[in-house]
């Protein structure tokens, strides 16, 4: 197993995703921006404004949506206990999408759109954790078997969901204007053009930590929950209450991410996969190894999406999807 | 005013009678789907003593044992553990008075022996310097030392039960509710799990048994279930009788006397 040392993964990292952040603040059409952040308000004016009012916040924006799309995705294969979990493959991505369609359609704004689509995916965890309840949160801990089932009733229910939401996006699709229907396209693909607001970029990085060290608190119980309901319960884990907390905060993560950057797929999927096989399973490592993996993942893609066919832009989540899924399926041939 | 005093020396009394006991049962109901499996099980188990569960395939050992820990709720009548009901206690204060040996220990990913069974200290926070030795210690009396920086899941099922006995041990928690604690054991470690298990003067016992002469040997006490509701709890030498245990298993069973003083419970061939 590549485990070799894994503490070392966490600064080495930390490295990349800064080293990603500089590269996504220096590239672009307008060269040599970076020096002005260290003085904004000095003669390079023109330059200082490319970087505060473009790169800076959309660069900050990639960054907390990817770490939060992998916080949400690592939480959900841990609690699920399946691979195979993350906010896309179980809807909510979908549903956010529904949400912010409807906000669109319903002519409000881009906050409208944000705010729809956060409902939407709360609206859709919450209808995925309620319809398996009994299984998920029950008192009856029993055999070890019962998890097992409950984790894949909860899978299963999510796959609906997404398929789902995929066929109401579809209906409306077909009833939008097609005036509406480039940026509608955009942001179902996930799309970061949007975020230009340095002041929203830094609050969802705020959410980002806050969200992130709230997990942290967790990650012990969390390690034990993986070996099993039974076993983590009689050593000692309220496992009803660890779970509700995590279940929240992938929720939270998931709402926010998706209200910044629309439906980026495999970001969530994705990182968690690379660094379980980088960092192991121990969640006190494999969650800030996720975030950081990530926010550098989103950055590049994006950087490489506003500057690969320039001036044209692409959808960051296109990129993320071709970088991702060649990665992830030479991942999966070697298992 | 007498009525009344002689009444709070009888509470009083009851209420010490119920600290003294570690589990209390009354009028324990326990149901499987539609199978009523245990009713009424009236049980005191006290400090020290070593109890058998014996009973056919799906006569609730299993369900009786993942109730006494808290993992199950039961299904009518009352079950306390140092005298306070068992739903009462939160999960971090349960694991410091009892743990449990569940029939299938699971093991889905790849971890060292030591780091599996470190797992059982997860009730004493981070700051756990006694852990690592105390695992050590326990993985040596059942016979794993040589398998601490192994991949539990390289392991033979019989070496994974007996990491699975050290784990429940590592907990340090005074009750301990095995399930099977001899499944997949070779006749040497059968002997040898059954003997050191019989060696913790300091712990409660409860562990269900398929092996009739393992349970005469460890037992201090036994239960018995039929599965249909039925049971018979007491002192070990006057339940784990051959007629009783026929009845029991509904086939024929004999106590042979083998050497002075010591029985040997045989079933006897179909034919």
């Amino acid at each position: 197993m590549p485990m070799a040392s894994p503490r070392r993964v966490l600064p080495v990292l930390a490295l990349v995703a800064l080293a990603s952040l500089a590269l996504a603040l220096a590239t672009g059409s307008v060269p040599g921006v970076l020096p002005a952040l260290f003085d904004p308000a000095g003669d390079a004016a023109s330059l200082a404004a490319v970087l505060w009012q473009l790169r800076l916040p959309r660069a900050i924006s990639a960054f907390a949506a990817g770490g939060l799309l992998a916080l949400a995705g690592s939480l959900l294969q841990a609690l699920l206990r399946n691979p195979l979990a993350d906010a896309y493959v179980l809807g909510v991505s979908g549903g956010a999408a529904v949400g912010a369609m409807l906000a669109l359609l319903a002519g409000t704004g881009l906050l409208g759109m944000q705010l729809g689509s956060a409902l939407g995916a709360f609206a859709t965890l919450a209808a995925l954790f309620l319809l398996a309840r009994r299984a998920f949160f029950g008192r009856l801990h029993g055999a070890a078997r019962v998890a097992e089932e409950a984790s894949t009733g909860v899978l299963l229910t999510g796959v609906m969901l997404a398929a789902f939401s995929a066929a109401v996006l579809s209906l409306l699709l077909a009833l939008a204007p097609d005036a509406q229907m480039r940026s509608i396209m955009f942001w179902l693909l996930g799309d970061l053009a949007g975020a230009t607001d340095l002041r929203a970029a830094l609050l969802a990085l705020a959410f980002l930590v806050v969200l992130l060290a709230a997990a942290a608190t967790q990650a012990r119980p969390l390690n034990l929950l993986l070996r099993g309901d039974l076993q983590a319960f009689v050593q000692g884990v309220d496992v009803r209450r660890v779970r509700r907390r995590l279940v929240l905060v992938s929720a939270l993560a998931t709402a926010t991410a998706v209200t910044l950057a629309g439906a980026v797929g495999f970001v969530g999927f994705v990182a968690p996969h690379l660094m379980r096989r980088l960092v192991g399973n121990d969640q006190r490592l494999l969650l800030p190894a996720s975030v950081l993996a990530g926010a550098a993942l989103v950055l590049v893609a994006d950087t490489i999406a506003r500057t690969a066919v320039a001036p044209l832009q692409l959808p960051v989540g296109v990129l993320t999807a071709l970088i991702g899924v060649p990665v992830f399926i030479s991942l999966v041939r070697r298992l | 005013m007498n009525v009344a005093v002689s009444l709070e020396t009888a509470i009083a009394a009851r209420d010490e009678r119920r600290a003294e006991a570690v589990i209390e049962c009354h009028g324990l109901r326990l149901r499987a789907g539609e199978r009523l499996l245990v009713d009424g099980l009236d049980l005191q188990v006290h400090p020290g003593s070593r109890w058998v569960v014996l009973g056919p395939n799906g006569a609730g050992k299993s369900t009786l044992l993942a109730t006494l820990a808290g993992a199950r709720l039961a299904d009518g009548g009352e079950l306390r553990l140092h005298g306070r009901p068992i739903e009462a206690w939160d999960a971090q204060t349960l694991a410091a008075r009892r743990a449990l040996l569940p029939d299938g220990w699971l093991d889905p990913f790849a971890a060292t022996v030591l780091d599996t069974v470190l797992t059982a200290r997860y009730r004493l926070g981070e700051a756990d310097a006694q852990g690592g030795q105390v695992a050590r210690g326990w993985l040596a009396r059942f016979d794993c030392a040589g398998l601490v920086a192994h991949d539990v899941r390289s392991l033979s099922r019989g070496e994974r039960q007996r990491v699975a006995i050290a784990t429940t041990l590592t907990q340090e928690a005074p009750l301990l509710l095995l399930d099977e604690p001899i499944a997949h054991q070779d006749p040497r470690h059968q002997a040898l799990v059954i003997d050191e298990l019989g060696g913790l003067s300091d712990r409660t016992l409860i562990a269900s048994l398929h092996d009739l002469n393992a349970a005469a040997r460890l037992a201090t006490h036994a239960l018995l279930l039929t599965g249909r509701g039925g049971w018979v709890a007491g002192p070990a030498a006057d339940v784990l009788t051959a007629e009783r245990l026929s009845a029991l298993f509904d086939t024929p069973i004999d106590a042979l006397t083998i050497a002075p003083g010591q029985r040997w419970l045989a079933v006897r061939p179909r034919r």
